[in-house]
């Protein structure tokens, strides 16, 4: 049955369900036990004690580190990294450590593990709390990248990243926590599988995360215009889901990638030259200028994408 | 133990000269295997101002010797069992073959085989062996540290019997993660013996001139954790002291310290001639080798020459058979390049 929840409540939901039905899952972060700082744990220590619910010292990279420890022996740790930038204190362990260790020691371990890496600009938070760095965990073999744009998504990919074998950089977006939406608990979205959310015959509009939204609306605003443009969350980083992004682009003919990350190296350069490499459509990127993310409102706004820059992209792309 | 003749003395003596042999034997394993390494990674990587051999070595890729520290990995697991866990560094072939690794799978892994501990995936930096405890040497100085204590605080959560030892080198207690390691296995009250094996070298400069304060074990006691100091090449006392602390972390008490003093014989790795050290400095290390000590205790305790040669000469056969196998056997297939990465998104290696 479908119910009303904003994204931190619905994962948080999410993961209480998790931690009911297998006692291997644990979680572990700063402030996990108070609910986390966006009450994306809210309730889980009063349900499941400190002893699974776990407050950690500022230690990020034991944090993970000892999470991979714990997923090799036996249990299915959830990290709380609290904001992407932190995962950086933290980067051996995930890229040097979690990712390599199944293949390194030729596949005598498995690494459970998700680590949450809440991601992208929010409040006035300035360079080093703002950061979207989802190319630099798709880059990188051994690792699944998620990003999950809604309520929905957020309750079912966490449990899909739960329950999959492999670390998963678990990237939620800070100003998504109190959008609300219908959740449906018992929906299963698999990992690697894109959403269309809009659909269109003139172009093709790839997209995830927070970037959904504005790229929505940007689309209606198209659509009015006579533009008819289908959106495509693609939520699984890697594996992306090629074949749904290159059915679309090889209907519409044209292929659009748009993400709040910075524009340079960022994943849509990855994804046009797919489609590109595949179809020989036109395609075109749009995402931050590379830029660190200033504090007042007036220097942020030039580190957001928003639906008038993805509206112009699209004309342009349409001319 | 000067009161050999009689009762209980005599079973004592007895059980100190068992004792004392198995853990030579070890040590004999271990300084067999890397002898071995050693001699077929000549050649194999040009650094140090070495020039690589024309025909590839046998042993390629950086080989991290422990000679000289081989009374640590003896003594200390020798208080281990096999379910207890360990983590180990980037000179890890003595951790792995002290918790009962086996040689001929360890040599296949050096030699990049697809028999090898690893499937040749690993190479030497990434020894490891899962089924005896041993979660992996780390080709990163103090990475090992909180995945130790991340399966120490599995254990916990767990509500399970074993403890993990955690290997790491002097140089490590300079990086962040040593410092987090402890905190955070004192404060969730975990089961882990810490071990600082202090070969004095890191890398290529003294840890000591890099080091401030009073070094590994003071550290360790700053966080409120019972450290102690030992002989490092004195293989009993490293024994001793371990499993004082290790009936410590068994019985509950949270984690504990030891601090083995020990000297690191050979280069950085096998291809450095270590030309920046005081020739007088090794001199001095030889005359304190850990078997050599060993092998003088035991003459002492009454092990005829006969027996003491017979232990060397079975641990040279068991390694020439390991080495033998090494040689013959076939090399990672290519194709397994593309295995064991992930299963999300497992066989999709484009984009």
């Amino acid at each position: 049955m479908a119910l009303v929840m904003t994204y931190a409540a619905a994962v948080a939901d999410s993961l209480a369900r998790a931690m009911r039905a297998d006692a291997r899952v644990v979680a572990l972060g700063e402030d996990v036990g108070r609910g986390g700082i966006f009450g994306q744990y809210r309730g889980l220590q009063a349900e499941f004690g400190a002893r699974r619910v776990i407050d950690t010292p500022i230690s990020e990279a034991t944090i993970v580190g000892a999470a991979v420890g714990m997923a090799l022996t036996g249990l299915r740790p959830v990290v709380e990294m609290r904001v992407v930038d932190f995962a950086l204190c933290a980067i051996d362990e995930i890229v040097n450590q979690a990712a390599k260790n199944r293949y390194m020691f030729g596949g005598q371990g498995r690494v459970p593990l998700v680590i949450r890496m809440p991601s992208g600009i929010w409040s006035a938070s300035a360079a080093q709390h703002s950061q979207s760095l989802e190319a630099w965990f798709a880059h990188v073999p051994g690792l699944v990248v998620v990003a999950p744009a809604t309520p929905q998504d957020n309750h079912a990919l966490l449990a899909a990243a739960i329950a999959c074998d492999d670390p998963v950089a678990y990237l939620e977006h800070k100003e998504l926590w109190g959008e609300s939406a219908e959740v449906d608990p018992a929906e299963h979205v698999p990992l690697g599988r894109a959403r269309v959310c809009r659909a269109g015959r003139d172009l093709t509009l790839v997209t995830w995360s927070k970037a959904v939204h504005a790229a929505i609306k940007a689309a209606e605003q198209a659509a009015a215009k006579g533009r008819d443009v289908e959106v495509i969350d693609l939520r699984t980083l890697w594996p992306w889901d090629r074949e749904t992004v290159l059915a679309s682009a090889a209907r519409t003919g044209r292929l659009l990638v748009v993400h709040e990350a910075v524009e340079v190296a960022g994943f849509g350069a990855e994804i046009a030259a797919t489609v590109a490499e595949a179809l020989g459509v036109r395609v075109a990127r749009l995402g931050a200028p590379r830029i660190p993310v200033g504090y007042a409102s007036s220097l942020e706004d030039e580190a957001r994408v928003s639906p008038a820059a993805i509206l112009d992209k699209i004309e342009s792309l349409l001319a | 133990m000067g009161e050999a003749a009689g009762g209980e003395g005599a079973s004592r003596y007895d059980a100190r000269r068992a004792r004392l042999t198995a853990l030579y034997a070890t040590m004999l394993r271990i300084r067999a295997f890397e002898d071995a390494a050693e001699e077929a990674s000549r050649g194999g990587v040009a650094v140090f101002g070495q020039q690589a051999a024309a025909k590839p070595a046998a042993v390629r890729g950086p080989l991290h010797l422990s000679t000289g520290q081989e009374a640590v990995a003896a003594g200390v697991c020798a208080n281990l069992r096999r379910a207890d866990y360990l983590t180990s560094t980037h000179r890890g072939h003595g951790h792995t073959i002290a918790k009962g690794g086996d040689p001929g799978r360890m040599m296949q892994e050096l030699y990049g085989r697809a028999g090898g501990s690893c499937g040749g995936r690993g190479g030497s930096m990434h020894i490891a062996d899962f089924g005896v405890g041993m979660l992996g040497a780390n080709g990163v100085v103090a990475a090992g540290m909180p995945i130790a204590v991340g399966a120490a605080h599995s254990v916990s959560i767990r509500g399970a019997t074993e403890i993990v030892a955690c290997f790491f080198g002097d140089g490590a207690i300079n990086r962040g993660p040593f410092a987090e390691s402890l905190n955070w296995a004192q404060v969730f009250h975990l089961p882990v013996l810490f071990v600082c094996e202090d070969n004095r070298w890191s890398a290529t400069t003294p840890t000591g001139s890099l080091t401030a304060g009073e070094g590994a074990a003071a550290r360790a006691r700053a966080h409120g954790i019972e450290a102690r100091t030992v002989d490092g090449n004195d293989v009993e006392a490293v024994d001793a002291a371990t499993a004082d602390l290790v009936a410590a972390v068994r019985a509950g008490r949270g984690p504990r310290f030891l601090h083995a003093i020990t000297y690191r014989v050979k280069g950085h790795v096998s291809v450095d001639p270590a030309a920046y050290r005081d020739p007088a400095e090794l001199e001095a290390a030889r005359t304190t080798d850990p078997l050599l000590r060993a092998r003088t205790a035991l003459a002492s305790l009454g092990a005829s020459a006969a027996e003491l040669e017979e232990l060397d000469a079975a641990a040279r056969s068991e390694i020439a058979a390991a080495v033998a196998l090494a040689e013959s056997a076939a090399p990672a297939a290519a194709g397994s390049a593309y295995t064991e990465i992930q299963d999300c998104g497992g066989g999709r290696w484009r984009s």
